[in-house]
């Protein structure tokens, strides 16, 4: 079991350093530096700034550097926002998007599964038709649409919620975790349905009816630890994804989160911001695919750990 | 397609009449399922309007009509749509940021297939070091956020149609990839390439006419999945403003417009929203029905 882990660990390290070291080498190929946008800077100046940026030493010396500081939380300076270290920006913005992320997916995974459980048990009664029109919305609608078309009507006609802005306050941040939610609400019912209607037909689930129990005990004992395990295979990836922010969601109701930080970093061509999130983003969506494997090892005997 | 082995079991209400290929067997049932044909020809109709409609306008997408700005909606004037605040035609604007959104879609998917199961039967035939290794570096690229990466080349690739294009292929082609490996691994050691091999033919004659054929079932469904995402991902990220940059345009880049006029005009988030959203509908429902026709067993 331990070992288990162990080696799932060992056997992320490559992917998290191929991470690095794609994002480290694209960012200083691509075009346009972040200092050759506004006026020209004479010589001399340049050269202070690519000194005091390291810009002048060789590549392979500033990988090291980049490495070494990694290693100590440290993800460079911000070439944008000069007074400020990406890592003082990731701090700053993480803990909103954690906030709203971890809502979203309390939410989604209580509604999912409900939805998921309501159909499975009443197959193509009204329930399932309901969940079965917000799964299928949920999927094929993409945040940046559902995102603006709420916007228009809570924000806009009904005017019961702020359209964006980001104040702390709780209407602030409804409109934000439904949209968040609502992708996971559909694959977490969809889910959830799917394993239910076969797990109710297994074996075991058969054996505890004919045993005698009762059948709200199969339901939710016996049948919805079997049922869970695709959907505990689906959270934890997407609530990594989910925590460390979404892009849409943050550009849509600008909320001043790290999934925001990206775009920004992206645009302005602040190449140390844009990897130290891709590089932390990628670290805890790997990390979460270690998680899940264990957990699922812990819940489902037939998972081997060979 | 004459070398595909008719595997696919025989349900009794399908049974497909004698001396037909399994894959008009599938193409058959497939066009029983309404809403999936039905589907295929929203889309189609779709994707005819795209690229047929611009012809029909008397003006560009950039010209400006300065005696209709931001015209309202008039189905029966010369915009009928209206304009948008500079005084450009909306549908217009519409069906050609289409044509982006599919070309790149369709085209974006294709390559990504075709790399991918090139890739991945190569990888599942020979086997051995050349699979582990291939399919090692599979994992690596799998465990990177996909999003992340397809920004990263972007930048690098220079912020234009053909640099989304070729990141969003880079980072895409990986499953199509792992589900022709998984294949070719199955079909590596069956009789007929055995009789192919000792019939002379060489490893990638085989790998062509008989591994890469025969998994087509297969990837076939999973390249309606992958146009969707495709499409998807090209709006999101020139609604986040780092895909398709001005004056070109896309549904992505539509919508992000009519997200910031929201407040004065609605036309210009709802008509580009329809188009796309439709057309994700169209290609869910294919695929959909694309899973039952060619995956009778995964039902």
């Amino acid at each position: 079991m331990l070992a288990f882990a162990i080696r799932r660990i060992i056997g992320a390290i490559p992917t998290l350093f191929a991470l690095i070291v794609i994002s480290f080498f694209i960012m200083r190929v691509a075009p346009g530096g972040p200092f050759s946008a506004n006026r020209k800077l004479t010589a001399a100046v340049l050269e202070n700034i690519n000194k005091a940026y390291h810009l002048d030493e060789p590549l392979w010396m500033q990988f090291g550097r980049y490495l070494w500081g990694l290693a100590h939380f440290d993800f460079g300076p911000s070439t944008k926002y000069m007074d400020y270290s990406v890592t003082e920006l990731i701090v700053q913005g993480l803990p909103v998007s954690i906030e709203i992320g971890l809502w979203a997916m309390l939410i989604a995974t209580f509604s999912g599964i409900a939805l998921g459980m309501a159909g499975a048990l009443r197959r193509n009664g009204a329930t399932d038709l309901t969940a079965g029109i917000i799964a299928m919305t949920g999927i094929a609608v993409p945040t940046f649409v559902i995102g603006p078309l709420l916007q228009i009507v809570f924000g806009l006609q009904l005017n019961w919620l702020p359209i964006a802005g980001w104040d702390g306050s709780f209407a602030a941040k409804v409109l934000p975790v439904f949209v968040l939610a609502l992708p996971n609400i559909a694959y977490i019912s969809r889910l959830t349905r799917g394993s239910m209607i076969e797990t109710l037909r297994t074996n075991y689930v058969r054996t505890a009816r004919a045993k005698g129990i009762g059948p709200h005990r199969v339901i939710w004992k016996h049948a919805l630890t079997g049922a869970m395990l695709p959907v505990i295979a689906y959270l934890g990836p997407a609530t990594a994804i989910t925590v460390t922010g979404s892009v849409v969601v943050e550009q849509i109701f600008g909320i001043p989160g790290i999934g925001r930080y990206f775009v920004e970093g992206a645009t302005n061509r602040d190449y140390p911001l844009v990897m130290g999130v891709t590089i932390l983003y990628g670290g805890i969506v790997i990390l979460a695919n270690i998680v899940t494997d264990v957990v699922r090892g812990l819940l489902d005997p037939k998972v081997s750990y060979e | 397609m004459s070398d595909v082995v008719a595997g696919a079991p025989v349900t009794p209400g399908s049974a497909p009449a004698i001396g037909l290929s399994p894959f008009r067997a599938s193409w058959r049932r497939y066009s029983r399922n309404k809403l999936a044909f039905g589907s295929m020809l929203v889309l189609l109709l779709i994707a005819l309007a795209c690229f047929g409609g611009p012809l029909l306008f008397p003006f560009g997408t950039e010209d400006a009509d300065f005696d209709n700005i931001a015209a309202p909606v008039n189905l029966f004037s010369i915009h009928p749509f209206g304009t948008d605040e500079f005084g450009r035609d909306l549908l217009l604007r519409v069906l050609v940021g289409g044509q982006v959104s599919l070309s790149v879609g369709f085209v974006g998917a294709l390559a990504a297939v075709i790399i991918g199961v090139a890739y991945g039967a190569t990888s599942g035939y020979f086997g051995g070091r050349l699979d582990n290794f291939l399919m090692r570096t599979v994992d690596v690229l799998y465990g990177i956020p996909y999003f992340f990466l397809v920004v990263l080349i972007n930048l690098l690739a220079g912020r234009t149609v053909m640099g989304l294009f070729v990141s969003i292929v880079v980072v895409l082609w990986l499953t199509p990839a792992v589900i022709a490996r998984g294949q070719a691994v199955s079909l590596r050691h069956r009789e007929f390439v055995d009789a192919a091999r000792a019939g002379g033919m060489t490893e990638w004659q085989i790998i062509r006419q008989h591994i890469v054929p025969n998994s087509l079932n297969v990837v076939i469904v999973y390249s309606s999945l992958l146009v969707l995402e495709v499409i998807v991902t090209e709006s999101f990220l020139s609604f986040l403003g780092l895909g398709v940059q001005a004056p070109a345009t896309s549904w992505g880049s539509l919508i992000e417009d009519g997200a910031a006029n929201l407040e004065t005009d609605l036309r210009l988030l709802l008509l580009p929203c329809s188009f796309l959203v439709v057309t994700l509908f169209c290609l869910n429902f294919i695929a959909d029905g694309l899973r039952d026709a060619f995956d009778p067993n995964e039902r």
